[in-house]
């Protein structure tokens, strides 16, 4: 891309995106919201809970497996 | 964003909440500006400025005062609206209005203006991000790269890839940029 098609493909840009104001503010006062964000538990990763419910699961199908589990943890 | 007091920085580490809100009330204007000019949508960019400062809130005890407060919810709020470019629906990033005809060059379209904001939606939000901040809001690369917690460098190649693969788009569609 030489200088030139930089330069245009740069305008284009400019003028397809909708433009913002340099200095713009919030339109309401986000502290209460960070409050209240901040009092909600972290949900508990999809991960973490599929971990887990395996673990259920392999200890009631193999339940000689449970200490080898114990003595991981 | 202005100056911190490093008695504030200090608390707020330790995790004082009145601190936190002191700091709060002096970055919010302008980490919401920062986000807002990266997803463009004054609703988003205020949940996005909620989950900036939840996010800082949680991180306070990594916080190292004598680096400032500045860059690190700087880039804080890059990292959290990336995370929402990657998980958001096509159609909820989707620019909410072209700008108006009398800002706009007339020899540009409206429909190409509007195609090239759609085209520019399909890149992938890294590259997007890099140019959106680069070129659109002609943001120094080494803000950029910090933003990003990139090198300089890799903020020049990503931009290079964007305007690339998004003039690529456009001739497929039969736009000549």
């Amino acid at each position: 891309m030489n200088e030139q098609e930089w330069d245009r493909m740069k305008k284009l840009l400019q003028q397809a995106l909708p433009t913002v104001e340099a200095d713009a503010e919030p339109g309401r006062d986000l502290w209460p919201a960070v409050l209240r964000r901040m009092d909600t538990k972290p949900a508990m990763p999809w991960f973490d809970l599929a971990l887990a419910g395996g673990l259920v699961a392999l200890s009631a199908f193999f339940p000689a497996a449970i200490p080898v589990f114990l003595y991981y943890l | 964003m202005g100056n911190d007091s490093s008695g504030v920085l200090d608390e707020f580490r330790q995790g004082n909440v009145d601190a936190f809100e002191t700091l709060f009330r002096e970055h919010q204007r302008a980490v919401y500006g920062w986000i807002l000019r990266i997803v463009r949508n004054p609703a988003t960019a205020e949940d996005l400025t909620v989950e900036t400062f939840w996010r800082i809130h949680r991180a306070h005890a990594r916080f190292e005062p004598s680096h400032g407060f500045e860059g690190w919810a700087r880039r804080i709020a890059t990292h959290a609206a990336l995370d929402w470019m990657r998980t958001a629906r096509r159609e909820d990033e989707l620019p909410a209005e072209i700008p108006d005809a009398a800002a706009a060059d007339p020899a540009v379209s409206a429909e190409i203006r509007a195609k090239t904001a759609q085209a520019f939606g399909r890149l992938p939000p890294k590259l997007r991000i890099a140019a959106t901040l680069a070129v659109v809001e002609e943001q120094s690369h080494k803000d950029v790269a910090e933003a990003l917690g990139i090198s300089v460098g890799a903020v020049k190649l990503r931009v290079f890839r964007a305007l690339r693969l998004l003039r690529r788009d456009l001739e497929q569609q039969g736009i000549r940029p």
